[in-house]
């Protein structure tokens, strides 16, 4: 029996009902309404013939078959002049239809920790910003972070991602305008999370642990965020290969203002594939050139108390990084089990001229040479579904900075915050998320950033995300 | 200086005409199993098709791989199902793979999704009732009449994209339309006897086949669409089947035996692995062996 033609009808019928009601569902009743009339009826008419169909199959006498054909074709000529019926009304598009995409990323923590927040130190590294350190004691609000995205037409697209913080700044994490070139290029322009890094091109929401790994507070002070343009280029082949280059005005850690120029650059490579169903990898290299004038920080007075004297560096800063991830999931299908490895590894050259303006001694120059360098190493298993155990490790070696006076005013003992140190910590997490969009998760870790003292921390943390369902990156 | 830069120009043009791949075949990347079956099926030699991901693999929750990035970038054609299936990590691929070519709106991203009658449409959206699709149910593969529907809509797509082949994509079209309506009439004919059964389902991806065979969903192993079963729901599920009796409680390969074996031991009727895609079972190699072995496991079930 033919039922090419109704479905035919069906199909320019169903993608035409789709075009018109996609954007309001809630208001357009009627045609709803309409809709469930037409699918009882075709379902009435269709159970109806096929028990005329398993009549006729079951009929021996050809006499009896034409009146059933007969009738066959009065219901296939009915069910089709339903389905031809013409659609309804479009219903007007509402303004909102070209809005960009908004997702809200709700988050918050509970901490309990055995030291004192103020006095974190990070022994042995120059300070990379003010948000170094555990965070806050007891209850806090996490980062709110609201994303909106959209093309902009045919050629760009673009993104913005806001952060609010609890003490009520907003703080612009991303925004940049993206662009589609041929042969595999992509570019952007604007303020994005650079290629540096693995983890530093994830939001923080995406982070397994709460926090970020050390040798990240240590060398960027969270994220190396760069503000210029990018291009990457993706190779032809079946296997993952991918090179970018980024130019930036290099005005955050480790870079500092310099005026008009070029003040950084990244050159990074990453390539990836899988081995079987069950393993992929991604493994990468990248490189941080950036130019430093007058970087300041505050190193505290030897004799003088509750006295820090401004210390600024100029010269240039070279690091780079080695990644590697390594995913598992039986046959591919992690919704049950899986297990991720990654691990990171930063170092970093800075050579230049370090002035401090002393409070006893008056203004010194000192040469200034380092290599800080630093990696984590974390593993995530999901051992059934929603459920999650993490670990980490995080070392960071401070190298031996060199200080000599150029002008015999400081000792190097003058700068007690460089002076060498080893720090490391080990973190263990569990998480829950009951749907994507919620996590749960408590931590405890054992941080020994600060010389001879280890900080028991405890955190409580919540993750929400409203709205736009977002994608996830490898 | 300005001869240097036409030397460089015609370096550089000698260089990408040198590097361009001889043109053989459509490369075509589908985002399930049966949409690549589908695309060999009409394509034959004249395309290479594969898909992203396995009868093996949930196709909601699948990780943008680097290997699925490269294999983004250098398809000229990207059949999906759409209707959000995909939303957790086909955005991604197609940002990172720099392919113009198989973005939204472009001949090369072909939505299978939209073209056929959607059930499940949602009369409001929103989260509380679990992982909803605005655009009505996406798993619209297993009603073999949505497969004829997005063949022909497939064919023309690929005539377009690749016209040299044009003769040979209505002919093989026309080939598989003729093949595949008498296995439909003889699918349904052996699934006569599942007229009305009842079923569990583990989530709602099996809608399509049990409204093509006339049997009837009670319920499913999921509390709300996306969230995995719970022991309370599930006995609710017991108490309910006590009212109501089901025939069989049905799940896909990438869906944990537990929950349908317990709710299938509780209440002594059979737990049904069905394939929902080509490759979901050693049986299913292709479309018609797909829906061979789908009638087949549900009638045995039944007997």
């Amino acid at each position: 029996m033919s039922r090419e033609i109704p479905h035919l009808a069906h199909a320019a019928f169903a993608a035409a009902l789709a075009i018109t009601n996609m954007p309001a569902l809630a208001a357009n009743t009627e045609a709803e309404q309409l809709r469930e009339e037409l699918r009882q009826t075709r379902e009435s008419l269709e159970s109806r013939i096929a028990a005329l169909e398993a009549r006729l199959a079951a009929t021996q006498a050809p006499a009896a078959k034409a009146p059933v054909v007969e009738r066959l074709d009065q219901f296939e000529n009915r069910l089709s002049a339903v389905e031809s019926m013409p659609p309804p009304e479009a219903p007007p598009q509402p303004a909102s239809a070209m809005n960009p995409q908004m997702s809200l990323i709700l988050g918050g923590t509970w901490a309990r920790l055995s030291e004192n927040p103020d006095d974190y130190l990070l022994q042995g590294f120059v300070p990379a910003g003010e948000e170094a350190g555990p965070g806050a004691r007891g209850f806090s609000l996490g980062e709110s972070e609201m994303t909106l995205s959209a093309n902009v037409d045919p050629l760009f697209y673009g993104q913005a991602t806001f952060g609010i913080s609890a003490e009520n700044d907003i703080e612009v994490e991303e925004a940049f305008v993206r662009s589609s070139l041929p042969e595999g290029f992509t570019s952007r322009v604007g303020r994005f999370f650079s290629g540096i890094g693995y983890l530093n091109q994830q939001h923080a929401h995406g982070w397994d642990f709460v926090d970020a790994p050390l040798v990240y507070t240590a060398m960027f002070g969270g994220q190396y965020k760069n503000e210029g343009a990018e291009l990457r280029w993706l190779a032809p082949l079946d296997t993952f290969l991918e090179l970018g280059a980024e130019l930036g005005n290099g005005r955050g850690f480790p870079g500092a203002d310099t005026g008009n120029g070029i003040g950084a650059w990244t050159l990074f490579a990453s390539a990836g594939g899988d081995v079987g169903e069950s393993h992929s990898w991604k493994a990468g290299m990248a490189w941080l050139h950036a130019d430093a004038t007058a970087r300041s920080y505050e190193e505290p007075d030897l004799l003088l108390e509750d006295v820090s004297n401004s210390t600024a560096f100029s010269g240039d800063s070279d690091t780079w990084s080695v990644q590697g991830v390594w995913k598992w999931a039986p046959e591919g299908n992690s919704h049950e089990r899986n297990l991720k490895l990654q691990g990171e590894y930063f170092g970093r050259k800075e050579s230049g001229d370090l002035v401090q303006s002393n409070a006893s001694r008056g203004e010194g120059l000192m040469d200034y040479r380092s290599t800080p360098s630093g990696w984590y190493l974390q593993g995530v298993y999901q051992f059934m579904p929603a459920w999650r155990l993490g670990l980490r490790y995080d070392s960071l070696d401070s190298g031996n900075s060199r200080l000599s006076s150029q002008d015999g005013v400081l000792r190097p003992a003058a700068f007690p915050t460089l002076a060498a140190a080893d720090p490391d910590r080990s973190s263990i997490m569990l998480d829950w998320s009951p749907t994507e969009f919620s996590r749960l998760r408590l931590q405890f870790a054992r941080d020994a950033s600060r010389e001879g003292q280890d900080d028991d921390q405890i955190y409580l943390q919540y993750i929400m995300s409203l709205g736009a369902h977002g994608a996830h990156q490898f | 200086m300005k001869r240097l830069h036409r030397i460089f120009l015609a370096g550089t043009l000698l260089l990408g005409a040198a590097a361009a791949p001889a043109r053989a075949e459509l490369k075509v990347l589908a985002c399930e199993a049966e949409w690549a079956a589908l695309a060999t099926a009409i394509g034959g030699d004249a395309v290479d098709a594969s898909s992203a991901t396995t009868g093996k693999q949930d196709p909601h929750r699948i990780e943008a791989r680097p290997s699925l990035i490269a294999k983004v970038r250098n398809a000229d054609l990207l059949v999906c199902t759409g209707l959000d299936l995909e939303a957790g990590w086909l955005p991604v691929l197609l940002q990172q793979s720099g392919n113009r070519a198989i973005q939204p709106g472009q001949p090369g991203h072909f939505l299978a999704g939209t073209l056929v009658k959607r059930l499940d449409l949602p009369s409001s959206l929103d989260r509380s009732q679990g992982d909803l699709h605005g655009g009505g149910n996406p798993h619209i593969q297993l009603d073999p009449h949505n497969i004829a529907t997005v063949a022909k809509a497939l064919a023309a797509r690929l005539a377009e994209l690749d016209g040299a082949h044009a003769a040979d994509y209505n002919t093989r079209l026309a080939a598989f339309l003729e093949r595949w309506n008498a296995a439909i009439v003889r699918w349904e004919a052996s699934a006569a006897p599942l007229r009305g059964a009842t079923v569990v389902t583990h989530h709602r991806d099996m809608v399509y086949l049990t409204q093509w065979l006339g049997m009837r969903e009670l319920g499913t192993l999921e509390p709300k669409p996306g969230l995995e079963p719970t022991s309370g729901h599930l006995a609710e599920l017991v108490t309910q089947l006590a009212q109501e009796h089901a025939r069989m409680v049905l799940r896909t390969p990438y869906q944990a035996e537990r929950a349908s074996s317990w709710l299938a031991d509780r209440v002594s009727i059979p737990a049904v692995m069905i394939p929902n895609t080509v490759g979901g079972s050693e049986e299913a190699t292709d479309l018609f062996s797909l829906f061979d072995d789908i009638i087949a496991r549900l009638t045995r079930a039944l007997a």
